[in-house]
């Protein structure tokens, strides 16, 4: 507990450290690519509990996003301006921000009840096509609703509060609160893993019917993992809502959604590196791929690329680049030489 | 003495196939209880509608006092059954010490946050669950393999683990369903001598389905004879030896 405490804090001065840094020396364009590697992580290690530990096929993880985006541009378009006004964009209070990332989550893990619940009935296929549904359905009933814009979605969404000495700078405080989230989001979920409840969601996709029969309760156990996923998916909307000032309900379609399960399978099902080595990679292709759709004037490129990529990877490196392992400092010991084995 | 484990009139039909028909079964506490008959007999159908993984078409199945028709498996296992699988079903890319661990699981007194925040609370969980996962597989004679991966583990060792996991449930009553299935002579000799101490030691009531004739005999005190679904016989080893009955099920059947 005092260790959490800790290493929190140390997180917290890290991503202080390179919110600094990156003012001071890095483009602001990198600094975008960063933020949204960021978002990414935090999309893909959720849903890695989910996927990869229990092995539900979930594919609906855009819809926990945009309800996260909606809710917490709402609430702090409410509390920061009190109404939806014209007018210059402003800064959320530090009050104000963390509210609507904490409601973000709250609103996407209630969902994540709600589509967790067919899951303990639906297996494999049914389960994802259930999920892609749910997540269209979100985005389809946010766009038909003119109060919250219809399709051009809302707009104006305070930027993300200051901090001392941060403040000069187009970047702002994006980097620190994202990482910030990526850092807690890592840190629990490698915790989880390693607990009776990361076995208990491991049994259950290893052999659910003797999970079951050891006493492992699948039901609310599968509903736990939905939850988890959602919340944060929740607050990676959240964070993205405050850094793009504006969401959209067409910013989360099913594209997103198998976006981030393309993460997941790329990196490693089952694997926190791998889920964030994915985002990174994911995240990436796109942007290094601009330069030559533009020469060659064709769009989508990167969808041919994603599909080339799994396919290759189905061939030879089925299990993801990490498989199920991870980045750890005993993996480090047993490759430095004298390393304990 | 009221039986630990009551079935009544316990009946299973699949389609127009009657796998179970009409089962009466009474386990007192302390029972080394061998479950006996030829292939396709429903002794596994039997297994199955005790621990809840099949809900019997009629009949009633009673554990400890309680109904247990229409309870979900890990329900069933709250209440203190525990079984291991005629075909194998580990959690493979677990190691050998967590599939154990796993099965103390449903004991745990702590909530997800315990877990995230590493409170004292977790990790006396994690003490609690490894120290006895740790004791049981030393009981079953695998605490050289703790920290393989399960699927790495020979074919004996991995029936023997099943036996560890299920142990670690803490149950009152463990269903065997053919453990000594694949092993060797020397590996059945010892299975019989560990399921022996399970019910002496360990003071778990045992229900073993198996079809090494020897192995059952040698170490069950009460035998209950399946066939086609029904009892044809109930009684001590020597008593089912020379049940004609017995015999000529045995005999006609292969
Ligand atoms: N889920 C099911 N659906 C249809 N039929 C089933 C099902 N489960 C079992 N059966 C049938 O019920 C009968 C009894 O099967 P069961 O597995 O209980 O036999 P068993 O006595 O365990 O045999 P063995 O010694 O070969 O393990 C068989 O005819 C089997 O095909
Ligand atoms: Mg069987």
């Amino acid at each position: 507990m005092a260790k959490t405490v800790g290493l929190l804090l140390a997180g917290l001065v890290a991503c202080y450290g390179l919110n600094w840094f990156l003012a001071e020396f890095i483009e602001v364009v990198y600094v975008d690519y960063l933020n949204l590697i960021g978002i990414a992580i935090v999309l893909a290690v959720g849903l890695n509990v989910i996927n990869g530990l229990t092995g539900q096929f979930s594919l609906g993880h855009a819809g926990f996003m945009a309800i996260g985006a909606f809710v917490a541009g709402l609430v702090s378009i409410q509390l920061t301006y009190g109404e939806m006004s014209s007018g210059p964009l402003e800064l959320a209070g530090l009050g104000t921000f963390l509210l609507s990332l904490l409601l973000a989550g709250l609103a996407a893990a209630v969902l994540g009840v709600v589509v967790g619940a067919p899951a303990l009935r639906l297996k494999g296929d049914y389960l994802a096509i259930a999920t892609l549904g749910f997540a269209e359905i979100t985005r389809i009933l946010l766009t038909a609703q003119d109060s919250l814009g219809g399709p051009t979605g809302i707009k104006r969404i305070p930027k993300m509060p200051l901090l001392p000495g941060t403040g000069a700078w187009d970047g702002g405080t994006s980097v620190f609160w994202i990482f910030l989230v990526v850092f807690t989001i890592v840190l629990f979920s490698a915790r989880l893993q390693r607990s009776t409840y990361g076995r208990a969601l491991i049994a259950i996709r290893e052999n659910e019917l003797a999970a079951e029969t050891m006493g492992v309760r699948a039901a609310r156990m599968k509903v736990m993992a939905f939850v988890y996923g959602a919340f944060f998916a929740g607050i990676a909307g959240g964070l993205y809502a405050h850094y793009q000032h504006s969401v959209r309900p067409d910013d989360f379609t099913s594209i997103r959604s198998i976006e981030v399960v393309v993460m997941l399978v790329l990196g490693g099902l089952g694997s926190i590196t791998g889920a964030v080595l994915g985002a990174v990679a994911v995240t990436l292709v796109p942007q290094l791929l601009r330069p030559l759709e533009e020469q060659l004037q064709v769009n989508g490129l990167s969808m041919v690329v994603y599909a080339l990529l799994l396919i290759l990877m189905m061939i030879f490196r089925p299990q993801g680049i990490f498989g199920q392992r991870e980045l750890s400092l005993k993996l480090f010991r047993r490759i430095l030489p004298g390393g304990r084995k | 003495m009221t039986a630990l484990l009551a079935t009544e009139n316990l009946t299973i039909r699949f389609g127009g196939l009657t796998a179970v028909d009409g089962f009466n079964l009474a386990i007192e506490p302390g029972d080394l209880f061998g479950l006996i008959g030829p292939n396709g007999a429903g002794k596994t159908t039997v297994f199955n509608m005790i621990t809840g993984v099949y809900l019997p078409t009629e009949g009633s199945v009673h554990f400890d006092g309680k109904l247990v028709n229409g309870l979900q498996p890990a329900q069933v296992a709250a209440l203190g059954v525990s079984r291991t699988f005629q075909n194998i079903r580990l959690f493979d890319e677990l190691s050998v010490l967590e599939n154990a661990m796993t099965g103390a699981h449903q004991h745990a007194k702590i909530n997800l946050f315990d877990s995230l925040l590493r409170t004292a609370r977790h990790y006396r969980e994690e003490q609690r669950q490894r120290d006895r996962a740790y004791e049981l597989l030393t009981f079953m004679g695998l605490e050289d393999r703790a920290g393989l991966p399960a699927k790495q583990l020979p074919y004996g060792h991995r029936r023997k683990l099943e036996i560890a996991r299920a142990l670690a449930t803490e149950p009152k009553l463990i269903c065997l369903d053919e453990p000594a299935a694949g092993m060797n002579t020397g590996e059945k000799a010892e299975l019989s001598a560990l399921i022996r101490k399970i019910r002496d030691e360990l003071k778990v009531t045992v229900l073993l389905i198996e079809h090494d004739m020897k192995l059952v005999m040698g170490i069950c005190e009460k035998i209950q004879v399946l066939d086609y679904g029904k009892t044809i016989a109930l009684g001590t080893p020597q008593e089912i030896q020379n049940n004609p009955k017995v015999i000529e099920a045995y005999l006609g059947g292969e």
